[in-house]
Order: C-alpha cells, then sequence, then structure tokens
C-alpha cells in the first residue's frame, strides 16, 4: 500500500447518531467554544462504542470539536468515568476516599475481589464485571458506597453487596 | 509608578507587574521551576512562595500582582520554611541519581535543592516510577525525574503552537507526554530541552557525552536562516558538544529553531575532508596546501589564458560568511570574471538591475509580531524560517490576519485567515487578481501603466476575500518566500507583490536564505560587485552558468548537485569543465567526479566571520573551535588564492580587516525595497499543461552542514521527503489504484524514474510534490516543469 499522509477524519469514524448526540451537547455552548461539549462528546462516544474509548475516537472527537487531540487526551484520562480498556458489562466503581474509607470501604473490596476474583482495573474472565476504584462521588453520607451504571449504592457491607450482584444479570 | 518593599528595601516599579518580574529585574533571587518569562503563568510547583506582609499565608511570587505599599520578605522564617517544605515535596518522587544524570551540574532542581532544601531527607516510602516515551530522536526522556512543572506543556501549545504535550492522568497518576507514541513534529521542540528545570528532557544527540562543567561556552552567529540566531556553543576538549541559545530579544528572544541546535553534528561527519587533494591522471591523491594551491593556480591560470577570463567563473553558497564571500568576488574580479553568484536556487534573473540592495526582510524582526496582516507568497514559513513565523504567529495572536498563496496547503501553527493553493504557474494570474481587487477598493495614484498592466484582469471572489484581508489594520506586510525566489517568473511575481504592497500600504519584504543579504553586499553577483555598485559588463548568473557551462569553476561551500535550481544540469555541465576548484567542507563521490582541487574549508564554528541576516544586521563572530586536520577558514584560502593570481591588496591579517573593508564599501547605503520598478507592458503567465512539479527545499536539506546532522535526519520532517506527494484525486485520474500501487513512474523532461507513492491531502489538484535537494529524485532536474505519471510495472 501505498504511504499516506492525511488527519483522522471525524465523519468516518462517528457514527450519525454519536455526532447527532455531540450536536445535542454542542447547543448548550457558544459556538465558539466548541471544546466545552468535551466531556458530554466523550461520553457519548464511549457509549456507543461499548463502554470504553479508543485513540481514533478520542482523535474524531477532537477533530470534531476543534481542538487538539492532546487536550482530548487529558480529559478522557483524567475523569475516572471514561474508560481507556474494553470494561465489563457492568462497572463497579468503589470510592475508596476519606469517609468510604473510615466507613470500612476497605471491607467492600476485599469482599469483591474475593467474590469476582479479580483486582481493582480488572475485568472477569467472562466480561461481565470491572471493578474500579474511584475518587469520591458526593455521596459521603451514605459512605461507604459505590456506583453501578448510573445507580448509587449507599451503606455497603458484604452482605448488601451479595444481594446487588445476585440481582445483576 | 508604585513603590513596594522587598526585603526592607524599597524599589520603584510599574503597577501590573508580578513581583517575581520585579525581583528578577532587581537580582533579587527567588527560587522556581515553573515560571518562566515567556510562558503563561501556572503557579503549580509553589517553589517562589514569599512571604507578603497582611496575607495569611506565603504567596507564590509568580503569580502575585504587585501593589503600592506592598511589603514582601524573601527570605524571613515564614518564606524559607514554605520553600524548605515544597523542596521535600517536590523531591518526594524525584529519583536521587543526579551522578547518572545529565542535567546533573546544570540542573534547576539540583541547585535550588542545595541552596533551599533540607540536608536530609524523611521520605521512606516508595517512589512513583514513570515509563519514558520515545518523543523522536532529538529529545530523550527520563520521564520519572519530571516535577510536573508543566513547562514543556505550556511550550507547546503557547508557543510551538503545536499542542503535543500534554498532562494526561490525575493527581499522582500524571505523566507529562504526549499520551500516544509519537515524534514531536515541533521545529522548535529543541527549547523544551533547555525549559526543563529537571533531567527529564535532554538533548539525545548530546546524551551521556559530557558533564556541564567539562565544557566551557562561546558565542556564534546560526548559519541557516536569515534570522541569525544568538548561538552559545558549548565546546568541550576542541569538539561542539552542543548548542544552546543565547538570549537577544531583537532576534531570537530565548528560542532557537531545531535546524539551529542539531546541525553541529555536521562538524564532525564522516565524510569531512580534512586535507587538500588534487586529482592527477583521474586519481585523487592527497597533498600539502602549497602544492594544492600552486597546482590549483597554474591550472586555472591555463583555463584562462586558453580561454578567457570570461570562461571562468565562481559560484558561492550563501550560507558562507560575508568575508568569504567578499574575498572570492575580490578574487574573481581580480582576474577578470564577472561571473559570479550565490542564487543557486534561483532562475529568473531578468530584472535583477532594480532589486534593492540586499533582500531586505522589509522590516526589523520584531515588526513582524506587531503586523496586523501578512500576505506570504511561495514559502513554507514554519519549515523555511521558524522564528520568523514564530513572530508571525504571534501576530496572529493578537488578531492579525495571515493570507497564502502556495503550492501545498502547509499545516501552520497558528489561523490562515484565506489561502490560494495552487501550483505555480497559476500564481501570477492570482497575485494580478489580488492586486486588481485592492486598485478597484483603492484610490491610490499609480503609474497608469499598473492600470494597464492589471486592465484584463477580473478578480475572482477569492481574490477579492483575500484583498479584503490584506486591508486589516495599520501595519502590513507582504512576504515573498523562497519558493516565489526560485519562480520561473520571479520578476513578474515581484512586480505583482511591490504592487499589492503599494495599493495595500504594506512593507514588501524577502524571506531569503542564510547569509542572502551578506551575499548580495559582498558583491557576489554578476551585475554589481561590493557594496552594490553596478558593474559594467555583466556576467553570467547561476542558472546560465551551471546550465551553458563555464571552462573553469570556483566553488565556494557548495554541493550544486543539491543546492541548485537544476542539480541534474549542475552536475553534468560541472562534469564538462576544464578544471573545477572546490573549496568544500566535505568530501562527496559527486565533487571527486567533477573537481580537479578539494580544497578543505572551515565552517561554521570554525572560523571568524560576519553574517548579515534579513534586517541588514551585521553579527561577527569567533571561530569556537580549531578546524580538525589540514582545515583552514576558507577566506584565509582565498587571500592565498588572490596573493598567488597576483593581485593587488589581499594582505589582510585578520577577518576583521576584510569585514572593515566591506563594511566600509557598504557605507550609509540601506536597502529600500519600494524602490520604483519597471512595469511590464504585459502580463506573461505560462500556459499550464497537464500535472506540474511543486517542489520545496526541506527544512533539513538546506545547506551541506544540515544535511550532515544525522538527528535532524532522522526527523519526520527529514523522512517525508521521500517519494512523490500526490492527491487521492490526482492518483485516481492517473490511473492508479490508491491502495494497490506502492510506486509511480514519474516523467518530467524526457527524464522517467520510479518513486513511491505518498498520498498527501495538502497537495493542490494540479500538481504533485516532488522535493528538491534530494539524491534519490536528482536526475529529474529542473524544480518546475510538467510530470507525467504512469503505473510502475
Amino acid at each position: 500500500m501505498s504511504t499516506r499522509m492525511s488527519k483522522p477524519n471525524a465523519s468516518t469514524i462517528l457514527s450519525e447518531e454519536s455526532c447527532t448526540g455531540i450536536d445535542h451537547w454542542l447547543t448548550k455552548y457558544p459556538s465558539n467554544q466548541k471544546q466545552s461539549a468535551v466531556m458530554g462528546a466523550l461520553m457519548v462516544v464511549q457509549e456507543a462504542n461499548g463502554g470504553w474509548l479508543t485513540t481514533e475516537l478520542m482523535d474524531a472527537v477532537a477533530d470534531y470539536l476543534e481542538m487538539p487531540p492532546i487536550a482530548v487526551y487529558e480529559v478522557a484520562t483524567f475523569y475516572s468515568m471514561y474508560e481507556l480498556k474494553p470494561v465489563g458489562k457492568h462497572k463497579l466503581c468503589v470510592c475508596t476516599n476519606v469517609s468510604c474509607m473510615l466507613r470500612g470501604s476497605e471491607d467492600i473490596v476485599a469482599h469483591l475481589e474475593k467474590e469476582l476474583g479479580i483486582k481493582f482495573g480488572e475485568t472477569t474472565s467472562d466480561k461481565k464485571f470491572t471493578l474500579k476504584e474511584v475518587e469520591c462521588l458526593g455521596a459521603c453520607g451514605g459512605a461507604p458506597m459505590m456506583q453501578i451504571g448510573r445507580e448509587y449504592h449507599e451503606n455497603l457491607t458484604p452482605e448488601k453487596m451479595d444481594e446487588i450482584l445476585a440481582k445483576l444479570d | 509608578m508604585v513603590t513596594i518593599e522587598i526585603d526592607g528595601k524599597s524599589y520603584e516599579t510599574e503597577l501590573g507587574k508580578t513581583l517575581i518580574q520585579v525581583t528578577d529585574a532587581n537580582s533579587i533571587d527567588i527560587p522556581r521551576f515553573c515560571y518562566h518569562k515567556k510562558l503563561s503563568v501556572a503557579a503549580n510547583c509553589r517553589m517562589c512562595l514569599v512571604e507578603v506582609e497582611r496575607a495569611p499565608k506565603p504567596m507564590p511570587a509568580c503569580a502575585t500582582p504587585i501593589m503600592d505599599g506592598m511589603k514582601v520578605w524573601t527570605r524571613s522564617t515564614k518564606a524559607l520554611a514554605a520553600q524548605k517544605a515544597v523542596m521535600e515535596f517536590l523531591l518526594i518522587n524525584h529519583p536521587l541519581d543526579c551522578p547518572i544524570c545529565d542535567q546533573g551540574g546544570e540542573c534547576e532542581l539540583q541547585d535550588i535543592a542545595v541552596g533551599y532544601g533540607k540536608d536530609t531527607s524523611r521520605y521512606q516510602e516508595g517512589k512513583r516510577v514513570v515509563f519514558d516515551k520515545n518523543l523522536g530522536p532529538l529529545i530523550a526522556t527520563d520521564m520519572t525525574r519530571c516535577i510536573h512543572c508543566t513547562r514543556c506543556v505550556r511550550f507547546s501549545q503557547e508557543i510551538s503552537g503545536i499542542p503535543e504535550m500534554g498532562a494526561p492522568g490525575r493527581g499522582e497518576h500524571t505523566q507529562i507526554g504526549p499520551y500516544i507514541e509519537k515524534n514531536i513534529t515541533s521545529e522548535l521542540s529543541g527549547n523544551m530541552v533547555d525549559l526543563c528545570p529537571v533531567g527529564a528532557l535532554t538533548s539525545k544527540p548530546f546524551r551521556f557525552s559530557a558533564r556541564a562543567w567539562e565544557m566551557q561556552q562561546r558565542g556564534t552567529i546560526a548559519p541557516h536562516d536569515v534570522v541569525g540566531s544568538n548561538l552559545s556553543m558549548h565546546i568541550r576538549r576542541n569538539q561542539v558538544m552542543r548548542v544552546a541559545p543565547c538570549e537577544n530579544e531583537a532576534i531570537n528572544e530565548v528560542w532557537i529553531s531545531d535546524r539551529d541546535r542539531f546541525s553541529y553534528e555536521g562538524l564532525t561527519a564522516s565524510d569531512r575532508l580534512t586535507a587538500p587533494m588534487i586529482k592527477k591522471d583521474g586519481v585523487w591523491q592527497e597533498t600539502d596546501w602549497e602544492h594544492a594551491l600552486a597546482f590549483a593556480v597554474d591550472s586555472f591560470k591555463g583555463v584562462i589564458n586558453a580561454h578567457g577570463n570570461s570562461a571562468v567563473g565562481a559560484l558561492g553558497s550563501p550560507t558562507a560568511t560575508v568575508e568569504e564571500l567578499y574575498l572570492l568576488q575580490k578574487v574573481m574580479r581580480g582576474i577578470g570574471s564577472q561571473n559570479i553568484d550565490h542564487r543557486l536556487r534561483q532562475v529568473d534573473f531578468s530584472d535583477q538591475n532594480e532589486a534593492s540592495l540586499f533582500p531586505y526582510l522589509g522590516q526589523a524582526i520584531t515588526d513582524l509580531e506587531q503586523c496586523d496582516a501578512a500576505l506570504i507568497i511561495g514559502s513554507h514559513l514554519r519549515k523555511e524560517q521558524p522564528l520568523l513565523n514564530h513572530r508571525l504567529r504571534k501576530a496572529t495572536l493578537r488578531g492579525a490576519k495571515v493570507i497564502l498563496v502556495n503550492p501545498i496547503d502547509y499545516e501552520f501553527n497558528f489561523q490562515i485567515a484565506k489561502k490560494i493553493i495552487t501550483s505555480p504557474t497559476a500564481w501570477v494570474d492570482n497575485l494580478a487578481g489580488i492586486a486588481k481587487a485592492l486598485l478597484e477598493n483603492k484610490g491610490i495614484l499609480l503609474p497608469a501603466s499598473v492600470k494597464t498592466l492589471l486592465a484584463e484582469i477580473s478578480p475572482n471572489e477569492n481574490q477579492r476575500a483575500m484583498a479584503q484581508s490584506l486591508g486589516t489594520g495599520e501595519k502590513r506586510t507582504v512576504l515573498l518566500g523562497h519558493l516565489a525566489t526560485a519562480h520561473p517568473q520571479f520578476a513578474m511575481i515581484r512586480t505583482l507583490a511591490a504592487i499589492i504592497a503599494k495599493l495595500a500600504s504594506a512593507n514588501l519584504g524577502y524571506l531569503g536564505e542564510g547569509n542572502t543579504s551578506g551575499a548580495w553586499l559582498a558583491g557576489v553577483l554578476p551585475h554589481r560587485s561590493a557594496g552594490g555598485v553596478p558593474v559594467e559588463t555583466e556576467g553570467l548568473d547561476a542558472y546560465t552558468m551551471l546550465t551553458q557551462g563555464m571552462k573553469g569553476y570556483v566553488l565556494l561551500g557548495l554541493e550544486p548537485e543539491l543546492d541548485s535550481w537544476d542539480g541534474a544540469a549542475a552536475k553534468a555541465t560541472l562534469k564538462k569543465a576544464d578544471f573545477v576548484i572546490s573549496l568544500s567542507a566535505y568530501r562527496t563521490s559527486a565533487i571527486e567526479n567533477y573537481a580537479d582541487v578539494m580544497l578543505p574549508i572551515a565552517l561554521f564554528a570554525e572560523t571568524s566571520g560576519t553574517y548579515v541576516n534579513g534586517e541588514g544586521r551585521w553579527q561577527s563572530f569567533n571561530g569556537v573551535v580549531n578546524p580538525p586536520g589540514e582545515v583552514r577558514p576558507a577566506w584565509k584560502i582565498l587571500r592565498v588564492l588572490g596573493n598567488l593570481f597576483n593581485i593587488d591588496g589581499f594582505d589582510y591579517i585578520s577577518s576583521d580587516q576584510v569585514r572593515d573593508e566591506l563594511h566600509q564599501q557598504v557605507g550609509d547605503k540601506t536597502a529600500n525595497n519600494r524602490a520604483a520598478w519597471q512595469i511590464p507592458n504585459a502580463l506573461t503567465s505560462e500556459s499550464a499543461k497537464g500535472l506540474q512539479r511543486i517542489t520545496e527545499i526541506p527544512i533539513y536539506s538546506v545547506d551541506a552542514l544540515v544535511r550532515r546532522s544525522s538527528a535532524l535526519q532522522r526527523t519526520i520532517d527529514a523522512k517525508m521527503t521521500d517519494g512523490v506527494h500526490l492527491n487521492t484525486h490526482v492518483a485516481t485520474q492517473a490511473g492508479l489504484e490508491v491502495n494497490g500501487n506502492t510506486h509511480v513512474q514519474v516523467k518530467q523532461n524526457g527524464i522517467q524514474i520510479t518513486l513511491p507513492i505518498v498520498l498527501d491531502d495538502r497537495v493542490p489538484n494540479d500538481g504533485v510534490l516532488i522535493y528538491a535537494g534530494q539524491i534519490k529524485n536528482l536526475e529529474l532536474g529542473a524544480w518546475h516543469g510538467q510530470i507525467e505519471l504512469s503505473a510502475a510495472t
């Protein structure tokens, strides 16, 4: 094949639905500040890609929002809700910040690790669960807590944990 | 003016400054890592904490604006405690590997740790380890040493303008770098090495080769562009170990281009010529200076006696010093030949008599950043003149509009307001369109001939928009780049550019190359002698000399097959000459093939001399190292040649005398780009048939020295010069299967060669890009011409 020198083109990588989703976020910001929509855009693209972001997708978002790719990488690596590797069907985000730690998040983590046989950052072999350590999610009142999908689960105990896991298909 | 008190002493200063600016201006030491005067304030290292009256906590001096009556203590107990604490935090994750670190001995962290830190560490936990990133052939990394000052990140965003470095990750997991594996593409990237306050980013070619305290620092001037950047050369045992910028706000600020920084590798290239050599009966043999010079002069005299003194000519490199160039023309004029030139990459000389004293930039370098609108004609400015591009980039950040007429849709590191991208054959028509659009808008009194010239032109929408953009603001400039100078209709383009400049009240400027200004002043021209004095009978220009053929040549610092407009013709013509004297720093098979004497000359760091930059600034320098072997400075060789030819006035003892003599001849003459032009009667535009060759002399192929810097030759900029670049549309038209064919047969002027295909969407539909100055495609010859493509079998 001949050598090719060209930039990634958002329109060939992003699906039409993704573009519509990003456009929805763009309406919320001034037209000369497209980069403001980067977090929403990454969320849209991540959901369309089965829960994780590839470098090509981040480049495409950068192209779409007219910002440097490195700025998109910075956002995607900073926030814990973006995944840069494939994840399981259910992402268990356990908070280990101060409040949760004082209320026993370490026990929760140990229990989950034992039950699922995986450590932080890993996915079960059946691709069902991914265990992730996150920073404070702002629910200290119900510490220890975790997030699964869009749901918060608070005042966790190992027993309660088993119940929650059993309900997830 | 306000008064503030620092450490008990009063200082008068202006409002709007930060504390660190005031302390720096008054030589009060405040430690810092993230603050840099040319970058935005990040205030993230916290090293510059000082005590401020009525502030409950210590304040960062870099981000604290001054106020009238403010009282500051930089060395109070509170300030020192804060600095000591910050230092302790910074050292938590920093490895204590100074003995094996390249930065050891010249490290800001090391120095400040000694000055402001504790003598022992209390930290016993594990340290962070960060994997190194491959940033390409110029910058070596040791990212575990990084203290996250973000100077490199801010540099890449704010100065190089290509955000490549970033800070991906969060908190302790932050890792400075480009995130993906990639080579840094900025042509200013080497400055990150200078900016890095620790040993995280160091110079790759220099790595592990010397210690800071073993080297001496000596100043010189860079030869590769018209900026004339001030350099500090770091020397150990008579060898240039590395190059750093020397601050000069009027010229290079605190930056230098990678070309100026890493070209020193060429000084020690393996094909360096270190002794005089002569060709006897087709065999090259080393000899001493006496024999070589006698042989050269006797044989050259023989050629003159046989064919007359107008049968010989001299060509000088535009990167030679003013002294060398002046003596070259003095020798030639002394033996009665006016065939002298340095403009090897030019082909249209028809209006040379009306040209200005030298190709003046039209303004000071600093003025470029003040301009409001700029039209650039035929220049890959970012790679051609990296620091002028940087000035223009600053202007665009202030809101200036930059518009382009270029053959390739080059990637710029700033916003381009409007552009016309077409092969050079269409430039004349497009410039005429812009000129006409301006003429219609303005009622400036111009010679009637201008109106006649443009009578038939009706500008299109884009040309009108270009004209409109050029009307922005007060200060405007029109810049003629390297590709405009090399255009077969340079005179016409110059005329139109001058008309556009006049109509837009803009400064007309030339971007030139190397020491071209010096070469013009020194009289290395067939039509003007030193100081720009017209000669009675004009000699032959470079193109004619290298195509028609002369009986004898003197070449100074050149590889004409790579340095001229038609390398193939130059090579063949030189081969036919009776006698060729090559003053060269290198011994190449091409030179061995056509030359009869090779005289080894010193390169830019090895000789004293002077360069004149685009704004007409004379900058003299001394040699910083001794040349190797039998190598001598070219001005001394030319002085002896002058004596051996029995020409008067070659009794110089130092290069200063040569410079002063020329300086006297130039006197107070100044360049004037506004001089009257002869307006031609009619526009002659080439009728473009088929695909046109588009070319460019790549950034790392401009002269013999740069071509031998192995680090620069491994950069993306150097590697992309292979093959024939064409866009998908052209490829399809030529019947190439975009994903099938890897090579294509390229035919130009009857010569056919096979080149790899590079699909490149920057190339317009009416041309293909084949880089100039490359051995691989040398046979294709001229920089311009029709190209035929056919599938390679």
